[in-house]
């Protein structure tokens, strides 16, 4: 049996207990912190991305750039100049080129690269060889000049004959040299027809050695047509340049 | 001699001649003054060309003889047998409506104007809704396509709407390996046999291929494709120039030029072993290959000094020269009809021009009167010659190079392409009602096809595609 003093103190102690707990905990009063602003917000630092595609073409092909730029005021793109900040372009470049684009803001600059690789035919070179023998190709070239044709013709004019005597006696003097001679046309007209003509090219240069005293048997001829090009301009100084018939050392 | 021509007389059924009613020029001579009426009237034929009222005209005539309209045809989208033949039937459906249009002898029914209807047997198609307003189709193809067992498998009909007690036409089943090559292979097969069928006697050409050269880095491959552009796949791999590829009349061979140690050579690759195979090497300059339909092989060699054309038999044995003459001779092609015709290339006066002659050289016969004219192309039903041409050509003179056909018998010429660009290596289909041609030069150049009145013109290849050949069938 409980007895009453201990209900009555246990009462005492519920009613003290609940009225610390109901009366709350108080808050210690204090300062609130000194207010700070924020900091104000650093200007953001531009973004730049270039790409090209596709990345690798033949000459003569084109490809699309496409860039984009963030937190940036202006562009330029190296070569081209000043551009939208974001934006596509159609380019033909001429050889493998390192596109550069700049964007700047008011958080600095960035950059970006991208490279188009662009093959070019490579023009016709003779083979080098070792042979002590024979000359280097700029002495042999210096010596024996290429033969020049007129539009769609095959004769040997007046240059061409001098560039001819030039020639033989020149390989006269050196019985040990074999030629073989290539014949080219420019890039206008057909390409089978273009070859039969490049043939005749090469042969009237052959003819003009043989006049001029070199042995037969000590020349070659090969026609490459329009399928290999000393250049690719469509001019004529471009054009005349492609008609030819070239001398080369046959090793 | 200068007028312009009367539209040409009709032809036998089988001599498809789209181009009749259109306005031929005659061959001129080259005095100075006929050349100014030629122009004159070369001028006002182009701009008779271009008129709209003539147009008009070619549509009717166009792929078919004089007097004949184009018979209107239906192609059913057709009923998918199995769950899994879905993207097959999207690929038949197609390809089998393209190949019908690119005849060039069907008014086609569009797919937007035609019942929904999929009939999946002849019990199940309803003749009227076919021949009635406003289909007014003539004839219906339909039919079910399904995948079964690893093959695809076809049943096909085609219908004539207005004969029905008897209506079928056509009744065929098809099968080939499953996936999307075999679905387009019977499609062809299909489209060729409602061609031969229906569009008077002329076999169709969706199974015919076409060669031609690839561009890419500096050297030159020989590649394949359908006919229609699909398929697109390289044959050559030698990593030289390799040009002028022409298919033999059996579908066996490529015979091609190709860029070795000395100058070009004839090659062979067989399409049969996948590879290329010897073939007797010349000296000098070997090219432009062409083959009769008869398997005898011409082209042109510069193993004398001079290039001129050498006709040999298929293996390249037995080499006889038949012409004789200074200058480049080149680019032969024989008469398909005959096989003892060829005509050439020869720059024999000047600038090159388009000469015939029997195949052992005699009876030679020049065809163009001026300008620069190449790669000529002899077409199946023997009476025309394709070739490019430019008619003002020289140091400093404007012209384009474009395609012309010719008229054998009356040297009457049409010109074809205009301002699209540089057109060369024209190439006849073998249903003699489509040219294939190529537009462009070295990394742009790009291969075409139309119909052989000029008109349908239409992009097969992209950039750095040339010298297009169209096989024998």
């Amino acid at each position: 049996m409980i007895s009453h003093t201990t209900r009555a103190s246990a009462l005492l102690t519920f009613a003290t207990a609940s009225m610390l707990l109901l009366g709350g905990c108080h808050k210690k009063e204090s300062t609130p912190p000194p207010y700070v602003a924020p900091p104000a917000a650093a200007a953001e630092a531009p973004t730049a991305t270039l790409e090209a595609s596709p990345a690798t073409i033949d000459l003569g092909q084109s490809v699309v750039l496409t860039w984009h730029t963030t937190n940036a005021t202006s562009a330029s793109i190296d070569g081209i100049g000043s551009v939208n900040l974001n934006g596509t372009m159609n380019v033909t470049p001429s050889n493998s080129t390192n596109f550069h684009l700049v964007a700047t803001g008011d958080g600095g600059t960035a950059d970006a690269n991208f490279r188009v690789t662009v093959r070019v035919p490579a023009p016709p070179v003779a083979d080098t060889g070792t042979s002590s023998n024979l000359p280097d190709d700029a002495t042999f070239h210096a010596a024996v000049p290429d033969i020049f044709f007129g539009y769609d013709s095959y004769d040997v004019d007046g240059a061409g004959q001098s560039a001819a005597q030039k020639a033989s006696s020149y390989l006269v003097q050196h019985p040990n040299i074999r030629v073989v001679i290539g014949g080219y046309c420019d890039e206008r007209g057909s390409a089978e027809y273009n070859l039969a003509l490049g043939e005749n090219r090469a042969t009237a240069a052959k003819t003009a050695l043989v006049n001029g005293g070199v042995p037969a048997d000590r020349i070659r001829v090969i026609s490459y047509g329009k399928e290999k090009q000393f250049c690719t301009e469509q001019s004529e100084s471009c054009w005349q340049q492609n008609r030819r018939a070239q001398f080369n050392l046959d090793r | 001699m200068h007028s312009i021509g009367e539209p040409l007389e009709q032809h036998s059924r089988d001599a498809f001649l789209p181009f009749l009613r259109l306005p031929w020029i005659a061959m001129a001579n080259c005095e100075r003054s006929s050349l100014v009426t030629f122009a004159a009237a070369s001028a006002l034929a182009l701009v008779s060309l271009l008129s709209p009222s003539l147009r008009a005209q070619d549509n009717v005539f166009t792929g078919t003889n004089t007097g004949v309209e184009r018979i209107r045809i239906a192609a059913a989208d057709f009923r998918a047998g199995s769950g899994d033949a879905g993207s097959l039937k999207q690929t038949f459906d197609s390809v089998l409506f393209s190949d019908l249009q690119n005849a060039g002898v069907f008014d086609m029914v569009s797919k937007s104007m035609q019942p929904q209807a999929q009939p999946a047997s002849p019990k199940e198609v309803q003749l009227n809704q076919w021949s009635a307003e406003p289909v007014n189709a003539a004839y219906v193809a339909f039919g079910t396509i399904a995948s079964e067992g690893g093959r695809v498998v076809v049943n096909a009909w085609v219908d004539d709407t207005h004969n029905t007690q008897y209506p079928q036409v056509i009744g065929k089943q098809y099968t080939e390996p499953a996936g999307d090559a075999g679905a387009r292979t019977i499609a062809h097969k299909f489209a060729d046999e409602i061609i031969l069928r229906l569009g008077g006697g002329i076999p169709g050409i969706a199974e015919s291929k076409i060669y031609y050269v690839r561009a890419a880095g500096g050297s030159k491959e020989i590649w394949a494709m359908d006919y229609d552009g699909a398929n697109p796949h390289a044959l050559t791999h030698l990593d030289t120039v390799s040009i002028s590829p022409r298919v033999s009349p059996d579908n066996s061979r490529v015979a091609f030029s190709s860029l070795g140690r000395d100058g070009f050579q004839i090659r062979m690759f067989s399409l049969l072993l996948n590879r290329t195979i010897s073939f007797p090497s010349g000296s000098g300059t070997n090219l432009s290959p062409a083959w009769s339909s008869n398997g005898q092989l011409a082209y042109s060699s510069s193993r004398t000094g001079d290039p001129e054309i050498y006709v040999t038999d298929a293996n390249g044995n037995g080499a006889r020269r038949i012409t004789n003459s200074r200058g480049p001779d080149v680019s032969p092609t024989w008469n398909p009809k005959t096989g003892s015709q060829l005509a050439f290339i020869s720059g024999r006066t000047g600038l090159p021009q388009v000469y015939i002659m029997d195949s052992d050289g005699t009876n030679l016969q020049r065809m163009t009167d001026g300008g620069y004219a190449t790669s000529v192309s002899w077409s199946p039903n023997g009476q025309f010659l394709a070739f490019a041409w430019n008619r003002k050509y020289g140091p400093g003179a404007p012209g384009g190079q474009d395609v012309y056909v010719m008229e054998i018998a009356s040297k009457r010429w049409i010109q074809l392409t205009n301002g699209i660009g540089r057109c060369d290596f024209p190439s006849w289909s073998p249903d003699g009602r489509h040219i294939v041609f190529a537009v462009g030069s070295g990394a742009r150049a790009e291969v075409w096809s139309m119909l052989a009145d000029g008109t349908g013109k239409h992009r097969l290849a992209g950039t750095g595609s040339d010298m297009p050949n169209w096989s024998f069938r």
